[in-house]
């Protein structure tokens, strides 16, 4: 049973380029064309303007139950594909069908009147995201306890902090009982308790067997939701499966491999007076003829920098990220004096060590062990493609940021007669 | 938003149900209205009692200039006052309805960015908060009345028909500019100006009797397509019996304006509601 059907649906958005004097007289085109446009006669199509396809030919089935993540870029279409399905706009061509009720959840407390009580907003929110006034009644206890604000019932929520307020936002769309739900990006808010709380909160709505479309760039998140995933790239779905694969796509596709940085000249190079980078550099240490890095590869980072105070106590620390932002591991150096001039420093990760996946090297100069005297986020980046050998026929994407090959055993203690 | 079993989404095509999804969200209507009520008069220290302030003090002041300024004559039997607090309380209905209406989009652009809901019911709710204050005016009016020793007869069984008249040619010129006013925020400036305008077009603080005696003046023909001015001095008629001034024949010009301008301003809205959101 299909919850939602999309046929090419395209929109289409028209961009003004107006500039100086030109603008007057568009303004009063504008409105000869509306009035026109009103009329039914729009002929009037100014030169100026330019067509931006936020969406072009999707189509996607959807099926009950399904749990849908969304990935791609900013300005992908993702976000217009959730303002067509929820309605708020309409597509410039195409058609979908939706099948149950749906509920949108693109921001969290959408409506919220500032100077109105939190009691107050709890149903002004509930009535807007389409509860009845006697489930929110039902409902309200559990809100209230949920967000955690009984104490501030009844202070304006412009009084509230901004956890509050956000807290209080989510737990009503909590409790919204809706057979298709539709999320944007609402956990790019709150601390990570609070997204701990939503996300459980989405499994327990998804287990309970309704329809979930999911938009994050957390893909971690999507990955733990999500049964089936789409990638969309200006506009188009690039691709759309099982959650694993459409993420290890996506990230491919964004990955840009960057072994090696170098800075000539010490006047130009990043860093300031007491330390300047002069090369940071991955350099794999390929096995026979391979000419990629897959998870046997070992590799050795390397960083080289001036030096330029004399007798400065320095350490370097290393910190390894996965394409998510976390972080795997950092190691460092030992503090000590070096004399002014070029220092490098060089870090060994062995092969079989890091899981297959995209990796991202921050640089970190320390002085005197704890004054950071230069950092470089996203200094480097590079992709490690899976391996497998002779093992089971599962093609899954492997979990985890890491894949040591650990010792591990299993013996038959006892055999049943 | 929770939505109806089966939707279909189409460019240029509303839902079929769009009626009857109105009357479902109904409760919207009057939580959206009553946001506006209770968040209006939050940190102030008069609140509602502006409701009443704002006609006394106006009438207040148009009595003096038109009565003892400009030497103004009501109509005969009916005290000066009455006369002008009854045009001006069906005139600031119609105007802060149509003010209303035509922001209810923008004001509201948090909404509509973010949820869907028949649009509709955004400019209608807030009339609904304009009727509140009419219904304080009145009280005002019934008070002043009751000063006079001044008492309406039958003909007040008609006022419903009047207030309606005028809700709904708010809404018709009401929401042409709330469309507008979501591409173009100069409606914005236009609408005071435009009431301003209106203030004197319509018989507010003066009577069509005086109109009338100029029947010879070119402007003459023109003065009875303004729908207001069948619906200020049918309100009055129903406040002040037949000694208040009312050219039943200028109804039909008021209804027929009235409800062009409605269907035109409800398929014109329904056209362009769909990409609201494109705009603001």
């Amino acid at each position: 049973m299909q919850a939602i059907v999309a046929e090419n649906i395209s929109k289409k958005y028209v961009i003004d380029h107006q500039k100086g004097l030109k603008k007057v007289l568009t303004f009063r085109e504008s409105i000869i064309e509306s009035i026109g446009g009103f009329i039914g006669s729009s002929k009037s199509e100014s030169e100026e303007r330019e067509d931006f396809w936020a969406l072009k030919d999707v189509s996607f089935e959807i099926n009950k139950g399904d749990r849908v993540g969304i990935v791609g870029h900013n300005g992908a279409g993702k976000s217009t594909l959730l303002k067509i399905l929820s309605r708020i706009t309409e597509p410039t061509s195409g058609r979908i069908s939706i099948n149950g009720r749906i509920a949108s959840l693109l921001e969290v407390g959408t409506g919220f009147h500032p100077e109105l009580t939190g009691r107050e907003n709890i149903f002004l929110n509930g009535a807007i995201l389409g509860m009845k006034r006697n489930e929110i009644r039902d409902a309200f206890d559990q809100i209230v306890d949920f967000a955690g604000v009984e104490k501030f019932l009844d202070t304006p929520v412009k009084r509230y902090s901004s956890g509050m307020y956000v807290r209080l936002g989510f737990a009503i769309a909590a409790h919204l009982s809706p057979e298709i739900l539709i999320v944007d990006e609402v956990l790019a808010v709150g601390d990570a308790d609070f997204q701990k709380k939503c996300l459980g909160r989405m499994r327990d709505v998804s287990e309970s067997g309704r329809t979930i479309l999911f938009v994050s760039h957390n893909l971690t998140a999507i990955q733990s939701l999500c049964n089936r995933a789409f990638f969309f790239e200006k506009g188009q779905m690039l691709l759309q499966g099982e959650t694993n694969q459409v993420v290890a796509h996506y990230l491919s596709h964004i990955a840009n491999n960057i072994l090696l940085r170098q800075w000539p000249l010490p006047n130009t190079a990043p860093g300031n007076d007491e330390v300047r980078l002069k090369r940071a550099q991955v350099i794999p240490d390929y096995q026979g003829s391979l000419q990629h890095i897959d998870i046997r590869t070992p590799m050795q980072v390397e960083v080289e920098f001036w030096n330029l105070a004399e007798n400065a106590n320095l350490n370097i620390s290393l910190h390894l990220l996965a394409f998510t932002g976390e972080c795997i591991f950092n190691v460092g150096t030992q503090s000590e004096s070096y004399s002014k001039g070029l220092i490098t420093a060089s870090l060994t990760i062995p092969g079989n060590f890091l899981n297959d996946g995209s990796y991202i090297v921050s640089i970190m100069i320390v002085k005197d062990s704890s004054t950071i005297l230069y950092q470089m986020s996203d200094a480097l980046s590079f992709d490690i493609e899976d391996y497998r050998e002779g093992q089971s026929s599962w093609h899954g994407k492997w979990p985890g940021y890491v894949r040591p090959q650990f010792n591990i055993e299993m013996i038959q203690h006892e055999t049943l007669v | 938003m929770l939505q109806t079993e089966e939707v279909t989404i189409e460019a240029g095509h509303s839902a079929k149900n769009y009626w009857s999804e109105l009357w479902k969200n109904r409760n919207l209507l009057w939580i959206l209205a009553r946001r506006d009520l209770s968040s209006r008069y939050k940190q102030s220290a008069i609140g509602i009692g502006w409701a009443v302030i704002r006609p006394a003090l106006t009438t207040l002041v148009m009595v003096f200039v038109f009565s003892q300024v400009a030497k103004l004559k009501g109509d005969p039997g009916v005290p000066y006052p009455l006369m002008v607090l009854a045009g001006i309380t069906i005139w600031s209905f119609f105007s802060n309805a149509l003010t209303q209406v035509s922001q209810s989009i923008l004001m509201n652009s948090n909404l509509v960015t973010k949820v869907y809901f028949p649009r509709l019911i955004m400019p209608m709710s807030s009339v609904l908060v304009g009727l509140v204050d009419f219904c304080i005016a009145m009280a005002l009016y019934c008070s002043i009345c009751v000063w006079y020793g001044y008492y309406p007869s039958y003909q007040l069984l008609f006022l419903p028909l009047f207030v309606i008249l005028a809700f709904l040619s708010a809404l018709g010129f009401g929401l042409i500019f709330a469309v507008v006013n979501i591409r173009f925020r100069d409606i914005g400036q236009l609408i005071p100006f435009l009431i301003q305008i209106g203030f004197y077009a319509c018989p507010v603080a003066y009577s069509s009797r005086l109109v009338e005696a100029n029947q010879g003046a070119w402007w003459y023909k023109f003065y009875y397509f303004n729908p207001l001015v069948g619906i200020i001095d049918g309100f009055r008629w129903c406040l002040q019996g037949d000694t208040a001034f009312f050219k039943f024949s200028s109804l039909y010009s008021t209804l027929a304006v009235t409800i062009a301008m409605l269907c035109v301003s409800i398929y014109y809205f329904r056209k362009k509601e769909n990409s609201f959101v494109d705009y603001i």
